[in-house]
């Protein structure tokens, strides 16, 4: 088992024709995900990939021709937030946004509104999630991670694939990568993936990549601390990082004296979670547990 | 996106939030004109996008209009915190009673905006949060239903305000609310917002004036708020971060000596932890994106070698869907364009890094490679030397 992503992934992509979205299905065609569906509507009655993919109006046309279970939105910024909604009503339970730039207004009625219908997201800004020899369902490069035990949870893009990178090349495979994205509102937190991993059979320890903004590692060290039996390793991007100025990602920023790297490296050492003083410190810390 | 005190008070007094009368004046003559037609006394304000004006002496009481222009033209001339007051606004000074204070934010915890009172208005609201959070006040906005009537009642209350204002202070973060909705604010506070004295000529509405005001705006929305984003104010960046906006590239500049070339926001971050961690200190934060294609490549090399105090340029890209022979010849593209004259440090790794590498080091350039980033971070730090600066 993995989670969120497995073999029983029926993915359908929503902007499947735009040029990042034909291109990241055709990876996720060939690490063998089975993409189901695309959306782009004025399209439909097309095919997409190489006439692989059938391409429907809208996501509930989709829904009941292919049984698509989960979604991936790669439509612009403007759109994006539409295309989530559209999702959650047409009965997608698991919908992964890769779109960066949504406004965070939108996004906090968007949130509201999944939540409401029983869905779950995972993004927005995100590079989605990969389950190692499973499925892949976002934009991770798939050659550099290898299945086996260490679940990997992170707000960011490379960093993220640095550190898988350098996990494999030690050889310690992943149940499944999960990048919950680097804005200030997102669907899935660390909590939601911790304990997702704490449940899942094959997990048997957690890599936790955080970074400055908010409050979400603060509140992912007290559940490692109150529910949780396997064991976590943690990375805090942004100790350099100056107050006041937002680091590339939308909620990567210093705000009135909070959300410092310090006060959430300070959090996980509290309970007793090993902190990386950089990213390649990590494999080590792991290998120690 | 930040906007000046001017901008905030206008846009919340088109939402019906009273505001004392007054106007712009970029010289001492035309703050003179300003004061005639207010009356005095006047205040006269520094328009700086930072906070802490009033202790620079940015905020100063004016009682005449000869007075006025005297005062504008000290405070024209100022620099606070590095940045240059071309602005003053003149107020009608208001008579003060009580000052509260009054905001919207964006709370990520609760995935909710958030409307936050406190009776201690005229100090930063993070200062009363440090020294008596038990002072704020909170009511969080379903998304859905909007701030509503019982709400502003719990935050006058919660405040002390007395019942002949409450009407006032509903109408007043009702109006600050919708600016904050309107506009996709990240944040619209009033601070101070006054219960006015006898002595006003103008009382506000019911006796509650908004004195000064702020704004911060969500650069992911300002798509949809073209007249908002012409209020940008150009002087709050370093003509460096300028041009990387403007390319579409996402720069910070530092203090320190080693300048960073990055893909991604995350690994950037970490990037300059490191060259911490082994005893210097970043330049920058710099995000090329991905794809790294040699234009930008370039471009982010001269806004890098722009900046005196950088001694060493750190290149560290993680190839994934983009590949490193690919960044390797962006890289060596760029050279074409932009001579580096400080020692080059570059490490590439994933997709294609042998090839990568290869590239860079047949290509003549005096480039020192590195396998993993604690090594590139220590080579950097070592070329970066003693901190002296190129001059």
């Amino acid at each position: 088992m993995a989670i969120l992503v497995d073999r029983d992934t029926r993915l359908l992509v929503q902007g499947i024709t735009g040029r990042e979205g034909e291109f990241h299905s055709r990876k996720m065609i060939e690490y063998g995900t089975a993409v189901v569906a695309g959306v782009t509507p004025g399209k439909g009655g097309q095919w997409a990939c190489d006439g692989k993919v059938p391409v429907f109006d809208t996501v509930a046309e989709a829904v009941e021709a292919t049984e698509a279970n989960t979604s991936i939105v790669y439509v612009p910024a403007r759109f994006a937030a539409d295309a989530i909604l559209e999702a959650a009503s047409g009965g997608i339970c698991l919908i992964v946004c890769i779109t960066e730039g949504i406004p965070t207004l939108d996004m906090i009625r968007v949130r509201a509104y999944v939540d409401q219908q029983g869905g779950r997201l995972v993004g927005p800004n995100c590079p989605g999630l990969l389950s190692p020899g499973r499925a892949k369902v976002g934009i991770m490069p798939g050659h550099i991670a290898t299945p086996g035990p260490v679940g990997v949870v992170s707000r960011s893009g490379t960093l993220t694939y640095e550190v898988v990178y350098a996990l494999t090349a030690r050889g310690m495979g992943q149940t499944t990568c999960v990048g919950i994205g680097g804005d200030p509102i997102i669907g899935t937190t660390f909590v939601d993936a911790l304990e997702m991993f704490e449940a899942d059979p094959l997990t048997e320890q957690v890599v936790l990549i955080g970074e400055i903004g908010g409050s979400d590692e603060e509140r992912a060290a007290r559940f490692i601390a109150e529910r949780m039996v396997k064991p976590v390793t943690a990375f805090v991007a942004g100790r350099t990082a100056p107050p006041g100025k937002r680091m590339g990602h939308a909620g990567a920023i210093v705000q009135g004296g909070s959300g410092t790297a310090a006060e959430k490296i300070a959090a996980f050492e509290a309970v007793g979670v090993p902190v990386a003083e950089h990213p390649e410190q990590i494999p080590e810390l792991v290998a120690q547990n | 996106m930040n906007l000046h005190e001017y901008q905030s008070k206008r846009l919340f007094a088109a939402h019906g939030v009273p505001i004392p009368r007054g106007e712009v004046a970029s010289t001492p003559q035309e703050a003179r004109a300003v004061a005639e037609e207010l009356g005095v006394p006047v205040v006269v304000k520094a328009q700086v996008l930072v906070g802490g004006r009033g202790k620079a002496g940015g905020i100063r009481l004016a009682q005449t209009p000869e007075e006025a222009e005297q005062v504008a033209g000290e405070i024209l001339g100022m620099e606070i915190k590095g940045l240059a007051v071309t602005k003053v606004l003149l107020d009608e000074a208001a008579d003060i009673e009580q000052e509260i204070y009054l905001g919207v934010v964006v709370d990520r915890a609760v995935r909710r905006p958030v409307v936050m009172a406190s009776s201690e208005g005229g100090v930063e609201i993070e200062e009363v949060a440090r020294t008596s959070p038990e002072a704020i006040h909170k009511v969080s906005v379903d998304p859905f239903l909007g701030l509503r009537g019982y709400q502003t009642l719990t935050l006058a209350k919660g405040i002390g305000l007395s019942g002949a204002h409450f009407r006032a202070f509903d109408r007043i973060a009702h109006g600050l609310y919708q600016t904050f909705v309107d506009c996709d604010a990240s944040l619209a506070e009033i601070n101070p917002l006054v219960v006015t004295g006898p002595g006003s000529s103008r009382g506000g509405d019911g006796g509650l004036l908004a004195v000064d005001g702020k704004m911060a705006l969500d650069d992911n929305a300002l798509f949809r708020h073209p007249e908002l984003a012409e209020m940008r104010d150009v002087d709050e960046e370093t003509p460096a971060e300028r041009e990387a906006r403007q390319a579409g590239l996402s720069y910070v500049q530092l203090d320190g000596h080693v300048g960073c070339m990055v893909n991604g926001a995350g690994l950037a971050m970490a990037t300059m932890d490191v060259i911490k961690h082994f005893g210097s200190a970043p330049a920058n934060f710099l995000d090329i994106g991905g794809g790294a294609k040699a234009e930008r490549v370039a471009t982010a090399l001269r806004l890098i070698l722009a900046d005196p105090g950088v001694e060493a340029v750190l290149f560290n890209v993680f190839g994934g869907i983009t590949r490193c022979d690919e960044v390797a010849r962006g890289i060596l593209a760029a050279f074409e364009e932009v001579e580096p004259d400080v020692p080059l440090i570059a490490r590439l790794v994933g997709t294609n890094e042998e090839e990568g590498r290869a590239i860079l080091e047949s290509s003549g350039y005096r480039l020192i490679t590195a396998a993993t980033l604690a090594d590139a971070a220590q080579k950097a730090v070592a070329a970066a030397g003693d901190g002296s600066g190129r001059g």
